[in-house]
């Protein structure tokens, strides 16, 4: 059993510490937007945000997690208000399939937060996540249009 | 030498599906009509098969290609709009399914989504369904206002009488219209007339993509699902010989472990971690059959082979090519190859099925909705009215997803579970290791050059893999598999750009037993190497100017030419490149569009690579989303390149070698080019968008690697050369 704040709800989660915390999020928590892509922490398609933190939850266990806030895409517009990151993803036209941006919302929400008007370079060093439809631009175009909004 | 064994064909699976689906496609309009409507599922009367139009002036749009993320959703829905002439802002789309289909003689006719056909293979038929809705819709205002239709027009979803200006809308009629007998002789609008039409409007389908709402395949959750992981051979041809299972009886959530076919062995649990975790600990023997040999070593040894020698099949030819090089002043001679790739879809392959005593349902992503339900068929027994499958959106496609293995997998573990979903979800390590792989090919090309430096001869000699031979032997034209020769046809969709007065290109066929498949852009990948690299080298024994060395071979190809013309202007061919910035080119056509690249590299140490900016035209003949194909465009120096750098996959004692990103990696943003796209639509026909522009990615930048380091490139990936990106 392990107890989880996901979104700021409490779960009572049936899953075995060792567990990934994607999985326990997926399968236990019932939360499907955080996707898996790889299992081994690559590709960032599982980014949630751990106190704030994104982190890759293939790699994280629930034992990790147990006690931190966990955020998830589901978790980051308030009464069906979106984010200035989700609006801009809009905005932008972003999404291709769609199947990675969730962790790279995740990913970006966080840079923005700890870095509110990044460079190209600053995008380059913190956004590591695959995009197979390859929609890096208008990644990089709503990134931006998020930090000046 | 190692024996290669071709893969055993499932004919029987092809058979059953066409007889399944029939034959003869009824498209568009061939409708039940009758006194009373077809109802959508809400009650809605259709207008037709196309066309729903609820109270509210909601606008259903049907679409039976598949959405992976290349935005033919967004794009059909303009074609049917703009012929329908109703308000954008309340479209919505939806699948009919497939089941449906086969109800009603295929009326939505094809729903294979590759080939980058969305577009350009329906787009007759969807704007006459369009068009034929907005008649009837008329005709319904007219009917009720007891005046004659010629007096009445619409647009917006309004439909005004001229006359005295009263108005209705689409919905208020719609209930009357769907009754009326629709016409046959529709006319469809002058392009000059578009509105939506060459629009680049937003995607329809984005806003559940940033909220995490957006239902993939494997996000299915049905009451009492149960989940399964999954092993097959590691070497195709071979087999399951036994697996251990009290081994893992007493782990948590495991509920059976089952046999799929002779091949492959699948666990079912509570979750699917639970599956995941008790397959890995599961003791398996496999029969590693025929294959168990064969390494890259071995089938480039037999490719290599059929370079020079043995039979070969011819796809463009005129002129004597042997004369021209016996009595040229300079020949110009290279070998290139280009590996397997997988296709690393995001979401890795996964479908779930739920099998009764009755009846079978299958919830998946798939491209070829129609291939997916009749592997249901097939894995099942059932007739037709007793299958169904729902498609959700696939987290990408890249031609994987018109393959239907794992859609027969789950079923049959399904099968297995009587009255229980169960979701297949491969690992990503099995569906690296499983893929429908790009085909794998050497080219041998002989140039010949007179006394003027002018091409007299070209002698292009593909060895290798056929993926029709594998996925489609019903397609094979007396053997030959016509799609090799994409790009390098004499005419049709994907024509060479050059006029030699000596050319011959022909195909050594060689099948080595690793399963090709369709991968986004298929046979051009390496078909645009080979000639844009060759013609590079061309241009250098002349001594000439990559750009105009090309100009000379392309006056009786003007579209070609104008795309280059295009690239070359925008990336300042000809003008003094930033220090230490060298530029390549590379044209192709294929799939019905004319593409061309130019880019920028610089190159440290002959090692280091850095793509500092790519100029991509595209003339498509009509550009339906201009915003979209910007970013089809963009989106394919990801795929292309990534296929370029990191790609390649290995094979090792029958198998593949690579199972994840971190052996098999995908270009990320800091490696992203900057993308200028030109998008020129020059009208007169439709071309796709999808995957052309990924053919030019690798030979323009192998270009600019060239004019920079002087050194030739002549096989993929570059990680196996040690040159990475910068």
């Amino acid at each position: 059993m392990a107890n989880l704040t996901i979104n700021g709800k409490a779960f009572d989660l049936d899953v075995e510490p060792d567990t990934p915390l994607l999985w326990a999020i997926r399968e236990n928590a019932g939360l499907t937007g955080t996707k898996y892509g790889c299992g081994i922490a690559q590709c960032g398609a599982c980014t949630v945000h751990l106190d704030g933190v994104a982190v890759r939850s293939c790699g994280v266990t629930v034992s990790d997690a147990s006690g931190k806030t966990i955020t998830t895409i589901e978790g980051l517009a308030t009464n069906g208000v979106l984010t200035k990151v989700q609006q801009a993803w809009i905005e932008n036209d972003v999404p291709q399939c769609g199947y990675c941006q969730s962790g790279m919302i995740m990913a970006v929400t966080a840079l923005l937060k700890d870095n509110p008007k990044p460079t190209d370079q600053d995008i380059d060093d913190a956004i590591t996540n695959i995009c197979r439809c390859g929609t890096f631009q208008q990644v990089r175009e709503a990134i931006h249009a998020a930090a000046s909004a | 030498m190692t024996k290669h064994v071709a893969p055993q064909l499932n004919r029987r699976a092809f058979v059953i599906g066409a007889a399944t689906l029939g034959s003869g496609l009824a498209l568009g309009l061939d409708i039940p009509f009758g006194p009373q409507p077809v109802r959508a599922a809400d009650g809605t009367p259709e207008v037709n098969a196309w066309v729903v139009i609820r109270p509210d002036d909601t606008v259903v749009i049907r679409i039976a290609r598949s959405e992976m993320g290349q935005g033919t959703l967004t794009g059909l829905a303009q074609l049917v709009a703009e012929e329908l002439e109703c308000d954008w802002s309340k479209v919505t789309t939806e699948y009919p399914t497939p089941g449906q289909n086969v109800a009603r003689k295929r009326v939505w006719g094809d729903y294979s989504t590759g080939g980058s056909r969305g577009i350009r293979a329906s787009q007759d038929y969807v704007r006459k369904g369009g068009a034929t809705a907005r008649v009837m819709l008329i005709q319904a205002g007219a009917n009720d206002w007891s005046v004659p239709v010629s007096e009445c027009s619409a647009a917006n979803s309004i439909i005004t009488h001229t006359p005295s200006g009263r108005t209705t809308s689409y919905g208020k009629v719609a209930e009357a219209a769907a009754k009326l007998t629709p016409p046959t002789d529709v006319k469809l609008k002058d392009p000059k007339d578009w509105k939506l039409i060459g629009k680049g409007v937003k995607r329809l389908d984005t806003a559940d993509k940033v909220t995490g709402a957006m239902i993939y395949g494997i996000d299915v959750k049905l009451p009492g699902m149960l989940n399964a992981a999954i092993k097959d051979c590691p070497v195709t041809g071979g087999k399951l010989k036994s697996f251990d299972e009290a081994k893992i009886a007493g782990m948590k959530g495991v509920k059976k472990v089952v046999r799929v076919e002779d091949t492959a062995v699948a666990v079912i649990a509570d979750t699917w971690w639970h599956a995941k975790t008790a397959l890995d600990e599961l003791p398996i023997v496999w029969d590693e059959g025929p294959n168990a040999k064969v390494s890259s070593a071995s089938i480039a040894q037999w490719l290599a082979e059929g370079l020079d020698s043995g039979p070969a099949y011819v796809g463009n030819q005129n002129g004597d090519v042997k004369t021209a090089l016996a009595g040229a002043a300079k020949t110009v001679e290279a070998t290139y190859s280009y590996p397997y790739q997988n296709h690393a879809n995001m979401e890795p392959m996964n479908s779930t099925a739920l099998y009764t005593a009755d009846r079978c349902e299958v919830w998946c992503g798939t491209q070829n909705g129609e291939a997916a339900f009749a592997a249901v068929l097939e894995a099942t027994g059932y007739t037709a009215d007793k299958c169904e499958v729902h498609k959700l959106m696939p987290g990408t496609g890249f031609g994987r997803r018109g393959q239907t293995d794992y859609v027969r997998q789950a079923v049959l573990i399904a099968k297995q579970m009587p009255g229980t979903p169960v979701k297949l979800l491969w690992s990503r390590e099995e569906d690296m290791t499983h893929g429908r792989y790009h085909p794998i090919t050497q080219c041998k090309l002989t140039g010949a050059l007179d006394a003027d430096n002018n091409l007299t001869a070209l002698h292009m000699r593909i060895s290798g893999q056929s993926i029709l031979f594998s996925l489609r032997p019903e397609a094979l034209v007396n053997g030959k598999d016509p799609a090799t020769f994409a790009g390098l046809n004499a005419n049709g969709d994907a024509m060479i750009g050059y006029s030699v007065p000596n050319l011959l290109i022909e195909h050594s066929m060689r099948n080595p037993h690793i399963i090709p498949g369709f991968w986004r852009g298929v046979n051009v990948n390496h078909n645009a190497i080979y000639l844009e690299c060759f013609m590079d080298e061309l241009a250098k024994a002349a001594s000439e100017d990559p750009l105009e060395f090309r100009r000379k071979l392309m006056a009786a190809h003007p579209k070609h030419l104008a795309v280059l013309n295009a690239v070359a202007e925008k990336i300042g061919w000809g003008t003094e490149a930033p220090q230490g910035v060298h530029r390549g080119l590379a044209q192709l056509h294929s799939y019905g569009s004319y593409v061309a690249a130019a880019a920028e590299v610089s190159v440290t140490d002959g090692t280091k690579i850095k793509v500092h900016r790519i100029v991509a035209a595209t003339d498509p003949g009509y550009a339906v989303n201009p915003a979209q194909i910007e970013r089809q465009i963009a989106g394919s120096f990801v795929y292309g390149l990534s296929g370029l750098f990191y790609g390649g996959c290995t094979v090792k004692d029958g198998r593949i070698v690579e199972t994840n990103f971190d052996t098999y990696n995908s270009m990320r943003i800091n490696e992203m080019p900057k993308v200028e796209p030109i998008v020129m639509p020059s009208g007169g026909f439709w071309g796709g968008v999808g995957e052309p522009t990924i053919s030019v990615a690798a030979p323009a930048v192998l270009n600019a690697y060239f004019a920079a380091t002087g050194k030739r490139i002549r096989s993929v990936p570059l990680r196996e050369q040690n040159i990475s990106f910068a």
